[in-house]
């Protein structure tokens, strides 16, 4: 067990020292360009330079409008889930919807968005939150249908209420669903709110910050704020599996 | 996915038709849109009204014919819509279908592209033991790099390099949909159970024997699913591919130009254009799933 766990680390560990180590020789030896690709050291020079502006972008995408728009989508679509499961009529009429709105290319809202909201924070809210709606949604219905038919017949001969039944078996039973679009909403918000700041924000912020450097041909720049994208994508999708594990421990996935 | 019965209800429940009710919510949607374009549009059509006369009639017809509204009424949408694709030459620049024969374009090859590419990483991980233990984290890590961010970089360093047109874009959408499809198709590639895979092991079949025998008709269930998914984020990829590109031509370029331009309107129609697209492709993959698997024999 440990041994694995041990290999599980190791492998993919090496795996990415590898591509950084092949990334740095061929930009080095080959001498592209920083224009084009700038070599991994000095991508970590120039985030260890511009520490304090990388801060400033984080908190105005990450802190203000990532997390406050995936909380409150995910908590609408899965309040929304419920309404559903106890009016029939509105998930028979709104799944279909929600199933089709899932496939549809919402980033194209953000303009919208940016108009209604203004150019700071709040239209970044907004587009996370619709972006986030949607697949909670339709996950989180499907979730409330996935307890067989003899716990629920169990419940029943309990003579449990349907908010008992809620609570005690389904809830639960839906938890991995919830999990599942908890996590692709993670990186849908990411997302939203960075394609949002292309259509407006205010002189800060990491989609701000990715489309004026690539003006300006600041490359480094430009791959040091990836990288802060791309370690908060992973702690943030870390961390749901970690609760995942937490919650979830009953599930057949995680029988060892 | 099926309705499931209510909890109190007796086991045998005929399914539920799915048609009253959507269109029920669907005219909800349009109800709820036409009184909720009265306030919102205030801003802009309030002044307007008070000086036509005032009076309920006058307030109607100013909010919902707005030419620059905060958000139009459906019928303006409808009307922007007809016009541009119908009314258009489809070639000219103006028409909605030349810009979403742009888009969708560079969405199929890099649809293609993607699709191919996470079906041979697939196979690769299946077979040999130490990528699905060095690649597969990577591959998951790839995707919470927020991809689309970096697109519009991606679009001006291949630029440079001197790819331009519809090869950047595709390598977008093919970036984005690879990852559903290795995924589905490690699932489906992994699905076969111990027994059937020992029946081939009996049979003396080769790798590729099992490969093409066994493993891929058993994964083609989970590759379509993951190919709904795939073609969908293509399209979104191909839309934000167009954005930096200075605003030339596709859906996406038409997206920018409405926001510079106030033309919300035309936002509107070309987000509608762009969903039923989606709609489209996703029915597509849907038609062809169907045919594959009753020649593959599966009853319905």
């Amino acid at each position: 067990m440990t041994e694995a766990r041990f290999t599980g680390i190791l492998y993919p560990a090496l795996f990415g020292l590898a591509v950084l180590f092949v990334w740095q020789a061929v930009v080095v030896g080959f001498g592209v360009p920083a224009v084009l690709l700038p070599a991994p050291s000095d991508i970590a020079a120039k985030f260890a330079a511009s520490l304090p502006l990388l801060w400033a972008d984080f908190v105005q995408t990450v802190i203000r409008a990532v997390i406050p728009g995936w909380f409150i989508g995910s908590m609408a679509g899965f309040l929304t889930a419920i309404l559903c499961d106890r009016i029939p009529f509105l998930r028979r009429g709104l799944l279909p919807l929600g199933n089709l709105v899932a496939a549809l290319p919402i980033v194209g809202v953000a303009p919208i968005m940016v108009m209604w909201f203004g150019f700071d924070w709040q239209s970044k809210v907004a587009m996370v939150v619709v972006m986030t709606f949607f697949p909670m949604l339709v996950n989180a219905v499907a979730g409330l249908e996935a307890s067989g038919h003899l716990e629920r017949d169990l419940m029943r001969s309990y003579g449990a209420s349907w908010w008992q039944t809620l609570v005690k078996l389904r809830l639960p039973a839906a938890m991995p669903f919830v999990f599942n679009a908890l996590k692709i909403n993670s990186t849908l918000a990411m997302i939203g709110a960075i394609v949002a700041e292309f259509f407006g924000t205010p002189i800060v912020g990491m989609g701000f910050r990715i489309s004026t450097e690539v003006g300006r041909l600041g490359l480094d720049m430009v791959w040091a704020e990836i990288a802060v994208a791309a370690i908060t994508g992973s702690a943030f999708y870390g961390l749901l599996v970690f609760m995942e594990r937490r919650v979830t421990f009953w599930h057949p996935s995680y029988r060892t | 996915m099926s309705a499931a019965p209510a909890i109190a209800a007796p086991a045998p429940v005929k399914p539920e038709g799915h048609t009253l009710p959507v269109v029920v919510i669907c005219v909800l949607i349009v109800l709820a849109w036409y009184i909720a374009a009265i306030p919102m549009n205030w801003v802009v059509t309030g002044p307007k009204a008070e000086a036509a006369g005032g009076g309920l009639a006058n307030l109607l017809l100013f909010s919902w014919n707005e030419a620059r509204p905060v958000i139009p009424a459906p019928h303006q949408i409808a009307v922007e819509l007809w016009k541009s694709v119908f009314m258009v030459k489809p070639w000219m620049p103006k028409s909605l279908l030349f810009h979403g024969w742009v888009t969708l374009s560079s969405t199929l090859l890099g649809f293609v592209l993607g699709s191919l590419l996470g079906v041979v990483l697939a196979i690769a991980i299946v077979h040999l033991r130490f990528l699905a233990k060095s690649l597969m984290p990577w591959i998951i890590a790839s995707q919470t790099i927020p991809i689309l961010a970096i697109a519009p970089m991606l679009i001006v360093v291949l630029g440079s390099l001197g790819f331009t047109g519809l090869l950047p874009k595709s390598l977008i959408s093919m970036y984005l949909c690879f990852f559903p499809v290795t995924i589905g198709m490690v699932k489906g590639l992994t699905s076969p159970e111990t027994m059937q895979l020992n029946l081939m092991r009996t049979y003396n079949a080769s790798r590729s024997q099992v490969l093409w025998k066994l493993r891929f008709p058993a994964s083609v269930p989970f590759l379509f699913t993951s190919l709904k998914v795939a073609v969908a984020i293509a399209l979104t990829g191909a839309i934000v591919g167009e954005l930096p590109t200075g605003a030339v031509a596709g859906i996406g370029a038409r997206l920018l130009q409405g926001s510079y331009y106030g033309q919300t309107v035309q936002i509107w129609a070309a987000l509608f254009m762009g969903s039923f697209i989606a709609a489209g492709l996703v029915w597509l993959v849907g038609v062809a799933e169907r045919l594959i698997l009753k020649r593959m024999g599966a009853r319905p």
